[in-house]
Parts: C-alpha cells; structure tokens; sequence
C-alpha cells in the first residue's frame, strides 16, 4: 500500500471520447445480473404481429397502399417494428433514468469522476441505442422468417430503428428531466399509447379523418413508421429524408436538453 | 510548497441565498485539512465547488493548480470523493462497484482488478465482494465507498463527513483507516461536526459558521488561541438554578457559557475556579474540570454549540 500511495503517480489517459461508453458498460454490468427482463422487449412486438398481423390480418386480406395491394402484415409488421424501436429506447431513458437520478443517486456518484453530464447523457442514450438495435434485429429476423420482407431495402431497417431509437432516446431523457414524481409518469402512458395506436401503425394515414391527418403526420412516431414501413415495402422516395431529419433533429435537440439539464438538477 | 488548493473570497450561492460567504483557505499537499462547523455551516457546498461538481458563484478557486470551470475532467480525474450520502450503485455487487469505477477513470481492468484487491482487503470487506450493496451495514458502505474513492489512487482525498452515522468502533476503524492514507502521502480534505473527529485528523482546519471561516489554525493552536487552558463545567438540577446562577458565577471568572444543560466556566486554572464556586455556595449539582477542547472554541466564537 505505502508503496504504491508513496510512489510516482502516474496520470490515468483521459480517452474524452470513450468516457459516454462507460455509461454502456455500467449498464451491461448492471443487466448481466437480470438480463430476462431484456427479453419483453423482444417478445411484446413478436406477440402483437402474431395476433394483429397475422390473426387480424387474416379478417382484412390485402390493403390499398401507395397505389398497390399490400398484405396486412406486411402493412402493420414494420409499424410494430418502429414502436418497439420507440418502447425499447424509452425503457432505459424515462423510468430508469429517474430511478438512477433521483433515488439512488448513481449519476451523483459518476459525475464525480472525470464523465461530464454530456459523458452521462450521450452514454445512457448509446446504451438505449444498443439495446433497441437488438430488439430490432430479432423482430426483422422474425419478419423473415415469416416471408414478410420483400425488398432489400430492409438492410436499412435496423438501422432507422436506432434513429426512431435516438429520437425518443434523446426526447425521453429530456423529458424525464422535468419530471417531479411517478405520478408524472402516468403522462408519459397517455402520450404513448396514442402514439403507439394512432400513428398509421395499424392502419393507413387514408384512413383518419383530414384533420387528424394533418395532427398525425406532425407526431414523431409518424415519422418512423413511415420510414420503416417503406423500406420493408421497397416503395422509396426522396420525401423520406425530411422523416428522418425530423427523427435526428428530435434526439439532438433531447439531448442537448437532458445534458443541460442534468447539470442543473445533479451540479446546483 | 505551491498549495494544492487554493480559495479566495470563495462564494457559493444558491438563488439569492448564500451558502458560503466569501472564504479564503489554503491547502497543501501532504496534509490533512479540516472543515468543521454545524450543520448548514456550508462544509458541503465548499466540497463540492473542490470535487468541480457544483459552480463557484464567485471569488476564486485553484485545484491542482487548475481552475473547475475549465479543467473540470482533468481534476477529478486526480481527485477521490466521498460524499456526505453513500451513493454507491445499489445496481452492482461490491466487486462491480469498484471495477466500473475505475473504468470511469480510464484505467485497463487487469490494473483496477489488482488495485481492487488490495482496497478490498485494506477497507476490510475482502468477504463481501460478490455481495449486493444494499445489504450491508452502514459501516461497510461508508467504507466501500472509500475503497471506490480511491481506486484512481487520488492524490486528494475529499471526505465529506466520514464517519456520521457510525458506531464508536466504525469510526476509530475508519479513522486508522484514514490515518494510513495520510502516512502514504495522500492529502486529506474532510468535513466534520465531530471536534473529537478534527482534532484526530487534522493537522490544520478551518472552523465554519453560517456560511463563513470563523476562525483557523491547527487543533491545539486554536484552542490556545480562543479558549483558556481549562473548563469547569457545572450542572444544576434545574433550568431556574442555572439561570439564577449565572450573574454569581460571571463573578467568578472572565468568561462563562450558558449551554441548554451546563454553565462553562472558561479558566487557566480550573481547580482554583472550581473550589472558587463552590466557595461560593452556587449550588451546582455537579462540578466537573476538564482540558478546553474545540468545542469550546466554537462555543466561545459562536455563542453556540457545534452540534445543537
Ligand atoms: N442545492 C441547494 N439549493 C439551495 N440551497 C442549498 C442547496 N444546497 C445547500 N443549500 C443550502 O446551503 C446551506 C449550506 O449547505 P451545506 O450542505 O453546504 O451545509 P453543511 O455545512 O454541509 O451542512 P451539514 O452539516 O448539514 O451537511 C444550507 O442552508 C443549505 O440549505
Ligand atoms: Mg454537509
């Protein structure tokens, strides 16, 4: 001990640029222990395309889409795809997130090390990232299997998820920030089961009344199934970059928030 | 030898509230540094402008010859921190705790292994490692998150009110635990309400009232500086016996303290004062000489007790 304490001290590298994948590890550290409750997000998307996709989908056939019949499947799998990218970015970035910073005050601990609140924050969001890109694989595997995927486009559809993955991600810590108690959790449920119901998920934007249409096509969800739905489909355009700028500026701008905010509650 | 740390005029203010008022202190290597005051007396605002975790308002501060404000990172990188609440990470086993956090210092895990090893077995919880946190004692944690504190093998050492909370045989394990690190060379900046704490540990301190230094020097030098050698302490058995007594005993010696159960009577010679009362016929239940501690020197600065 009085050897080393007594010793040339010699100063730790400081890799700035890894410090938000400490936040990833903590977190690998912290789930190898409960990794099964992993596996709801993985099996909650799977049980919706099994009973709506192809259950439902057996009642209603075939649907007019962007001048084509499409399979009802095939229509609502990539709108579970992109809500289970949503679930599974929320998860770790809203509950979790407001356990960790204001009951067992991790991020306390964290802060006084060499990671900054843009480290802590970056790095939740990575892991958030991490764990929708899983859940989106396994739901795309499983789309294969089931012949659901027709287009090679869909190369681009785990990688979109970890858009619509960033833009909650980012939202959901920010938002987070701002919450006083559980009671306002119950909030973040009445913004995310419409979103997760409305959202041309289950049926096509035609279908709404015009002005909801105009309401929906402004929600954020919108924006990610939209994209996915046409990169499972193969039916691309220009138009879906505006979807995907509205989806990164939407996890910028949260997680400019959250880092601010971070410093403001956790470094009065 | 340049100071390690350095505060000038250093102000803390919460919205229109000021926490720390504009303290000067200085504190080099080697040493261990102490700030002792009642609660609210802004030990932790201070500690926490030093851990570069909490803005300064105004004045200056230097760390490691660094300013917070710009070179945040770089400091607590050299920086170990025990904080008032045991922020463990109630997520992670005893083992984990100190693994992820030496990664948050960068260094290669083959190297925190070993370091965590040796922190085990110098805190004592070698047979604890694969246990979860929650479950162990008050004790225990407070020492793990020493053995965490000091896993990037900090040059300070922040201790934020080591040893609230603990049993007697805790904080004397601790104290020698501390002791050590000191010997190893390790500078010691602590927090404390406990006298007998600072003048176990500190070799210089500063002691802190309502958000300003009141007074500084080493344990001994401050007791000889404000207080007189001795204290005779007298008791009475009711509140109205003591009050009554007090206008008799002021005549009695130059400087004597009202506390809620006892009258203080500040003196060179204590058993000429205490044979003086009772003389006197005062009428103290009890009469009690004893050596002037820093207690009596916050006493005495403040008209209040350290711990009321
Ligand atoms: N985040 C904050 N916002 C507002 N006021 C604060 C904040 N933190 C501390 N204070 C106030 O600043 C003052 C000093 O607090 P501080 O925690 O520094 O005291 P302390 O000396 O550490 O006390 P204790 O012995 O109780 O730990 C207190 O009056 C406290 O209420
Ligand atoms: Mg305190």
């Amino acid at each position: 001990m009085s050897a080393r304490m007594g010793s040339m001290r010699v100063l730790p590298p400081l890799g700035a640029r890894q410090r938000p994948w400490r936040m990833v590890e903590r977190n690998v550290l912290a789930y190898r222990r409960t990794w099964y409750v992993f596996l709801s997000g993985f099996f909650e998307p799977v049980l919706f395309l099994l009973s709506i996709g192809i259950g439902v989908g057996k009642l209603v056939g075939k649907l007019p889409f962007d001048g084509h019949l499409v399979d009802y499947k095939q229509f609502v799998a990539p709108g579970l795809l992109a809500s289970a990218a949503m679930n599974g970015s929320l998860l770790d970035t809203t509950f979790n997130f407001f356990v960790k910073y204001k009951y067992s005050h991790t991020y306390d601990a964290i802060l006084a090390t060499p990671l900054g609140t843009g480290d802590v924050a970056t790095g939740e969001v990575v892991w958030a990232l991490m764990r929708g890109a899983i859940y989106s694989t396994a739901f795309l595997l499983t789309m294969v299997a089931f012949g659901l995927v027709p287009s090679w486009w869909a190369l681009l559809v785990v990688p979109v998820a970890v858009l619509i993955g960033f833009a909650f991600a980012g939202a959901g810590l920010a938002g987070t920030t701002f919450m006083r108690s559980w009671v306002d959790f119950d909030y973040v449920t009445l913004a995310l089961v419409p979103l997760f119901l409305f959202s041309a998920t289950f049926f096509p934007l035609s279908q709404y009344p015009a002005g909801l249409q105009a309401v929906i096509r402004l929600t954020p969800l919108y924006q990610g199934v939209v994209l996915e739905r046409a990169l499972v489909l193969g039916h691309m355009q220009w138009t879906l970059l505006v979807h995907a700028a509205y989806l990164a500026v939407m996890g910028a701008v949260g997680l400019r928030v959250a880092a601010r905010r971070i410093g403001r509650l956790l470094q009065p | 030898m340049d100071p390690l740390i350095e505060a000038r005029a250093l102000t803390k203010r919460f919205g229109g509230f000021v926490a720390v008022d504009g303290i000067d202190f200085v504190i080099r290597p080697g040493e261990a540094f102490g700030f002792l005051g009642p609660n609210g007396a802004g030990k932790s605002s201070t500690m926490r402008m030093i851990g570069c975790v909490s803005p300064v308002s105004g004045g200056t501060l230097r760390v490691l010859g660094m300013d917070p404000a710009a070179d945040g990172a770089q400091i607590r990188a050299r920086l170990g921190v025990v904080p008032q609440e045991d922020n463990l990470d109630t997520e992670l086993t005893v083992w984990d705790n100190l693994m992820i956090y030496g990664r948050y210092f960068d260094l290669p895990r083959a190297e925190i292994r070993r370091r965590a090893e040796e922190l085990l077995e110098f805190v004592q919880l070698t047979d604890r490692r694969d246990s979860r946190v929650d479950p162990l004692s008050g004790g225990m944690k407070r020492r793990l998150t020493i053995a965490r504190a000091l896993i990037n093998e900090p040059e300070v050492l922040l201790l934020d009110e080591p040893t609230t909370g603990l049993d007697p045989q805790a904080r004397h394990m601790l104290w020698e635990r501390l002791y050590r690190l000191k010997q190893d060379g390790v500078t010691l900046v602590l927090t404390t309400h406990y006298m007998d704490e600072a003048e176990q540990l500190c070799d210089r301190l500063v002691i802190m009232d309502a958000g300003r230094i009141v007074a500084e020097g080493s344990p001994r030098d401050l007791v000889a500086t404000h207080a007189t050698r001795e204290v005779v302490e007298l008791r009475f058995g009711r509140a109205a016996e003591q009050h009554a007594a007090l206008a008799r005993v002021r005549t009695l010696a130059p400087r004597v303290e009202p506390v809620a159960d006892r009258l203080l009577v500040y003196t060179d010679d204590g058993d000429a004062t205490a044979a003086a009362v009772t003389a006197d016929g005062v009428g103290a239940a009890s009469v009690l000489v004893r050596r002037a501690s820093l207690e009596d020197v916050f006493l005495i600065l403040t008209g209040r007790t350290l711990e009321e």
